[in-house]
């Protein structure tokens, strides 16, 4: 029992080799990391701009593919999506990037992450209310002004929140990468730890990656849940639903 | 009654709006029958009857929130269903107020009012403004002109409603179960707004459980069930000497 202990102790939580790993982790990999997350998302923003749109169109040609590529590309397992866009593509001779897999890397989390996000525009638009878009056009605005300014804001405001927890599953997300082989300087966090971890036959240099990992992600995941909080709840002094003086005084105007 | 052609907001009170054979259905359940009805301008129409009627479809197909699928709906001379008429210009002489308020949440109270005024009436922002400050006054509201609409009461965000609507100076009013929503204490406000426009000679279609308003405030009383239209008369008749048994057992209910 405590050589089982010590056996896991020595392969994950080596001390020394943790240590070793750290400064490459910091120097080259973390600006990598957050780089491709960068990269990625931006991609995936402009993914999601035609795909989120195309989820609420009301034409079926327009809806099924953009559909289809939501369900196909979060349906499926996200290794398999980095293997196809950075390896199919160069091999069926579309070399957007030339030979670096950095670009290919980064297209291929884009187009994924873009899947997730266009669901979560789709859903946060598609929820504002329509009694909301009612009260517009009754004013006379038309369809495209209802969009733009009644649509819009509040739908904009419900996809933030999630859009941001989303961002913290790209950082993740570009741990894949390591799979399309990336050369010295083109490592993130999660390459460096697996090179190393495989040169020193221990798995202490993925913990303190996974150490990293956590260093940025869980301090996101909170600044986002007390956001998504502050947004639910409004500000604090909102007044409950009651009767204000006001209403009483008209009140006794009216006959009763 | 004058009828404006142009883009110019129009004043005119007093239109009247004419339904003609107007049928609805939503998939096999036909929820309007060959329904006609005139709205005199210049007074109070309150539609009454039990829930799943048709009240609340027939006063929507005036402005086309519903598409009637036959018949006309008239606005003064302006056939509001025709294809080819300018919807957008039409709502905009259509002032409407929904049971759920349906205030923007994002928008304070005054810029609830200034985003038609300015988008769809075109006035420069401070004078949207202006007028906004002046409706929310006109309403009790003066000093909340920058609450967001979770600030407020419900009573307070259906009287921002009724000021959005008004502002745009329509020719008639909708009134869509405007206090059905609203707590039994914040009523009587809201209704005596509603009072007070049609003293005003506002043309109002209203929509209403509230039978003592539709006793006082309306110049006729229609009543609907199952999607047709039983009887229509003055409201002393329609409640003093109802005709129809189903408005009688209608009335002796709620009453």
């Amino acid at each position: 029992m405590f050589d089982g202990l010590q056996r896991v102790w020595e392969t994950f939580f080596n001390l020394d080799l943790i240590g070793q790993t750290l400064p490459a982790l910091l120097r080259v990999g973390l600006l990598n990391t957050l780089l491709l997350a960068v990269l990625a998302s931006v991609i995936g923003v402009g993914v999601v701009v035609v795909i989120a749109a195309g989820l609420m169109s009301s034409k079926v040609a327009v809806r099924l593919p953009c559909r289809a590529y939501v369900d196909v590309l979060r349906g499926l397992p996200h290794i398999l999506t980095v293997y196809l866009v950075g390896q199919g593509l160069p091999l069926a001779g579309i070399t957007l990037f030339g030979e670096s897999t950095y670009g290919y890397a980064a297209l291929a989390i884009g187009l994924l992450e873009g899947a997730y996000m266009a669901e979560i525009f789709r859903a946060g638009f598609q929820s504002v209310e329509r009694g909301q878009i009612e009260a517009s056009r009754s004013l006379g605005l038309s369809h495209l002004e209802t969009l733009r300014f009644v649509v819009f804001p509040t739908g904009a405001r419900r996809v933030l929140p999630p859009l941001t927890g989303q961002f913290i599953l790209v950082i993740k997300g570009t741990a894949l990468v390591y799979l399309l082989g990336l050369t010295a300087d083109q490592r993130e966090m999660f390459a460096i730890a697996q090179d190393t971890a495989i040169v020193n036959a221990s798995l202490s240099p993925l913990v303190a990656a996974g150490l990293l990992f956590l260093a940025i992600t869980v301090p996101m995941t909170y600044a986002v849940n007390a956001w998504e909080r502050r947004l639910r709840d409004g500000r604090k002094d909102a007044p409950t639903d009651t009767a204000t003086d006001m209403d009483r005084a008209l009140a006794h105007q009216g006959t009763g | 009654m004058t009828t404006q052609t142009t883009s110019q907001a129009p004043t005119t009170r007093g239109t009247p709006v004419t339904f003609d054979h107007v049928n609805k259905s939503f998939g096999r359940t036909q929820v309007l029958h060959d329904i006609c009805l005139e709205v005199p301008g210049g007074q109070t129409t309150c539609i009454v009857g039990p829930s799943g009627s048709g009240k609340s479809t027939l006063l929507r197909c005036t402005n086309r929130l519903e598409e009637p699928d036959e018949g006309r709906v008239l606005l003064g001379d302006t056939d509001v269903t025709d294809g080819s008429a300018d919807i957008d210009a039409v709502r905009a002489r259509i002032g409407m107020v929904f049971q759920t308020f349906n205030l923007f949440p994002y928008r304070t109270a005054l810029d609830n009012i200034t985003l038609a005024l300015r988008r769809v009436r075109k006035l420069p922002a401070e004078e949207a403004a202006e007028r906004a400050r002046a409706h929310l006054a006109s309403v009790g509201l003066a000093g909340l002109e920058h609450r967001r609409p979770a600030q407020l009461s419900g009573g307070q965000q259906q009287r921002v409603a009724i000021a959005r609507a008004l502002a745009m100076e329509p020719e008639v009013m909708l009134f869509d179960e405007a206090t059905s929503a609203l707590d039994p204490e914040l009523v009587k406000g809201v209704l005596s707004i509603m009072r007070d426009l049609a003293g005003q000679g506002m043309t109002m279609i209203v929509v209403t459980h509230e039978m003592r308003f539709a006793q006082e405030a309306a110049g006729q009383v229609v009543f609907l069930d199952h999607g047709r239209l039983i009887e229509r008369a003055a409201p002393d008749k329609f409640f003093g000497a109802p005709e129809s048994p189903r408005l009688q057992a209608f009335l002796s209910a709620v009453t």
